[in-house]
């Protein structure tokens, strides 16, 4: 086995454990690259047939192109496809010209408190590595919210030898993190040894790309001259600039990143 | 040729250095990103604090403004030799639990003492736990050795010590370090002010280290974590523990002893003709025969133990107590079932390892007991320097882990 196929391995492994303790689950599929890539495992886990909604939390202020990718490839892979949107804020609105936070805090945190309700889901599985941002290196891989989504990251439950925690009878869902052990560089490697389709918006255009995706107000593009995946991951393995600095919503606030994951943002 | 990657645990009593170490490390080896250190430097200021190394590792508002980790961290540097994980663990005695769940993803271990204050509480403790995880691979640190002026006398006294202590663990470190994170004396580069010190730096010493071997040439032990129908068959899945197989093996399904034949490895988007230790894989029978999570796959004549009582030493860090016979949920490897502790052999001081009771009828946080664990349903176990999957477990209450133990 090589490295890529450890840490494959290890997230096929959360993701069947998830299922098979919750068994009402969801994963969220946000069209980026590292969600794009735990659903292909998530396939693989499954032999290609998924036994669970994919939700896709839909602000309204996706890029076009995350929209036109999701509906063809959820259509190829036969995913059970759940677009959340909260159709209220977005009647209402909100937008980010009106406060970065609480517009994520609306179009993302409220879709997704809304759907939690209306499919009592018990579990979510979502994308997130802990390499992104320091805060998410806190992250355990089976992360429990309680009611009002809120995260106590100073009492977190302990994890070891691939022993999590289990469901527990108040009204809190747990955030599965299967790709918590990955980095950046590793899901372009893998996206490249799989063949995994991915948007465009990840490849430069006129000197331009995005690293990372988000609504189209706040993600701005970055200097590049990587067109396919192979220049991306050498551009990658020599890079000196954090992944997420093209979000607004990290620089906007030294500890804002931290306020809104407490809140229950993805 | 991919580079490897080894996870690397530091673990010491509060305040002896490990932020710093690990500052030290990303900035030394270039693994930080632009702008991380300008960014410190804003935010430091807003909160009235100078800039620390330290920092760059506590991203929680609460670790920044406190000045202490809480939670574990990982963060990621290289060397030209291959890229490590750094897991940075609460040097707090009330962080224990998260420090074990940091610990428990490595493969080696640094533990940092502060050669001025020397060996303290969570050192030993630390130290204990990295044991008990078994965690061999092991470099031992002696910080601010500009605090005792570079004074290899004192250097020798805190060695001797913690040498003597690591003993009675059973753990020999490859190699003890006299640095100065703070300044980077023997971290990257040998130290001018240590000339008496002509050892490896703490660099060279950690890439002389092994990446953990594969336990593919072991006996084959798979664990059942789920049966899937996929078009109409049952499809067994799970990890496997170690060994390997591959259609036609003869095995045996424990603990009910059934004898049955692999028929097909099951992958999509792949082909597989053989699968190994560490792979996460699907299969299928060649009879229709009741299997359940749980269940470990065997070779015929090399089985594991099947036993519903066993010695086991755990570690106790729940803030609730234990009682012997009181009843609790034992999760080893995919297996779960109801059980108690029979018998509390010998409770011990997890720091100071001191006896402090035998035959005693409780454990509290932090305690540690040589017992018999006697469970509901037979399960199927091995001793965890044979094959570790099979001989570790966890004990839960309310749905969460609050001890861990090895099968002795
Ligand atoms: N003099 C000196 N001080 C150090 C050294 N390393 C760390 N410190 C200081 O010791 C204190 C605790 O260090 P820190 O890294 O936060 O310890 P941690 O609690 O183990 O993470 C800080 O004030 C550091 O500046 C060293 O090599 N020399």
């Amino acid at each position: 086995m090589d490295y890529l196929d450890k840490l494959e391995s290890r997230t096929i492994f959360i993701i069947r454990e998830a299922y098979h303790e919750f068994k009402n689950i969801a994963m969220l599929w946000s069209i980026g690259k590292d969600s794009t890539s735990l659903l292909w495992m998530v396939r693989k886990a499954f032999f290609g047939k998924i036994p669970f909604p994919i939700m896709h939390i839909d602000t309204s202020y996706k890029i076009p192109e995350i929209y036109s990718f999701r509906d063809k490839y959820a259509k190829e892979w036969g995913l059970n496809l759940i677009i959340s949107r909260n159709e209220e804020a977005i009647k209402n609105g909100v937008s980010p010209d009106k406060g970065r936070f609480e517009c994520c805090n609306a179009l993302k945190t409220e879709a997704l408190k809304q759907a939690i309700k209306k499919y009592k889901f018990k579990a979510l599985l979502l994308g997130i590595r802990r390499d992104e941002h320091g805060i998410r290196a806190k992250e355990r891989y089976f992360s429990p919210r309680n009611q009002d989504f809120l995260w106590d990251y100073k009492n977190q439950p302990p994890e070891l030898w691939d022993q999590f925690k289990s469901g527990s009878d108040d009204n809190s869902h747990i955030r599965v993190h299967p790709l918590l052990h990955w980095t950046e560089l590793d899901i372009w490697k893998y996206v490249q040894r799989e063949n995994i389709p991915i948007t465009n918006l990840y490849f430069a255009k006129n000197g331009k790309r995005y690293r990372s995706l988000g609504c189209l107000p706040c993600c701005s593009l970055i200097e590049s001259n990587a067109s396919n995946v192979k220049e991306v991951v050498e551009e990658l393995k020599t890079t000196r600039i954090a992944e997420r600095s093209g979000r607004a919503q990290d620089k906007e606030r030294a500890y804002m990143m931290q306020k809104l994951r407490s809140l229950g943002y993805m | 040729m991919e580079k490897e990657n080894m996870n690397l645990v530091i673990a010491g009593h509060v305040d002896h250095g490990k932020s710093t170490l690990i500052g030290r490390l990303l900035f030394d080896t270039n693994s930080l990103p632009d702008g991380r250190i300008e960014e410190l430097k804003k935010t430091c200021k807003e909160l009235g604090h100078d800039l620390e190394f330290a920092f760059i590792m506590d991203s929680l508002q609460e670790e920044v403004e406190q000045g202490i980790t809480i939670d574990t961290t990982q963060t990621f540097f290289k060397t030209p030799k291959r890229n490590y994980t750094i897991i940075d663990a609460p040097g707090h005695k009330e962080f224990v639990k998260n420090m074990i769940t940091g610990a428990s993803q490595a493969e080696t271990a640094i533990l940092i003492i502060d050669v001025n204050e020397g060996v303290k509480e969570q050192t030993k403790r630390h130290a204990y736990i990295l044991s008990m995880l078994g965690i061999n691979q092991l470099i031992v640190i002696l910080n601010k050795m500009d605090i005792v002026d570079y004074d290899e006398k004192r250097f020798n006294e805190v060695k001797n010590i913690i040498l003597n202590f690591l003993d009675n663990l059973k753990i020999k470190p490859l190699y003890v370090i006299p640095i100065v994170a703070k300044d980077g004396d023997n971290v990257a580069k040998p130290s001018d002010k240590m000339k008496w010190y002509s050892g490896k730096t703490l660099l060279q010493g950690l890439d002389s280290f092994q990446v953990a071997g594969s336990l593919t040439n072991r006996s084959l032990r798979m664990p059942v974590q789920d049966i899937y129908e996929i078009n109409d068959k049952p499809i067994l899945v799970g990890c496997i523990e170690s060994g390997k197989l591959k259609p036609d093996d003869e095995v045996i399904i424990l603990p009910s002893n059934k004898a049955v034949k692999i028929k097909s490895i099951e992958s999509f988007l792949a082909d597989k003709k053989e699968a190994e230790a560490g792979e996460s894989i699907g299969i299928t029978l060649n009879q229709l025969i009741p299997v359940k999570k749980g269940d470990i796959i065997c070779k015929k004549n090399d089985l594991a133990v099947v036993a519903n009582r066993f010695s086991a030493n755990i570690f106790w860090m729940s803030k609730n107590k234990i009682n012997v016979n009181e009843k609790i949920i034992l999760k080893l490897a995919t297996q779960k079932t109801e059980c108690v502790i029979e018998e509390i052999k010998q409770k011990i001081n997890s720091s100071s390892l001191k006896l402090l009771e035998e035959h005693a009828k409780e454990l509290r946080e932090m305690e540690i007991g040589r017992v018999i664990i006697k469970t509901l349903k037979p399960i199927v176990i091995e001793k965890f320097n044979d094959i570790p999957g099979l001989g570790r477990f966890v004990l839960m209450q309310n749905s969460e882990i609050c001890a861990g133990g090895i099968i002795i």
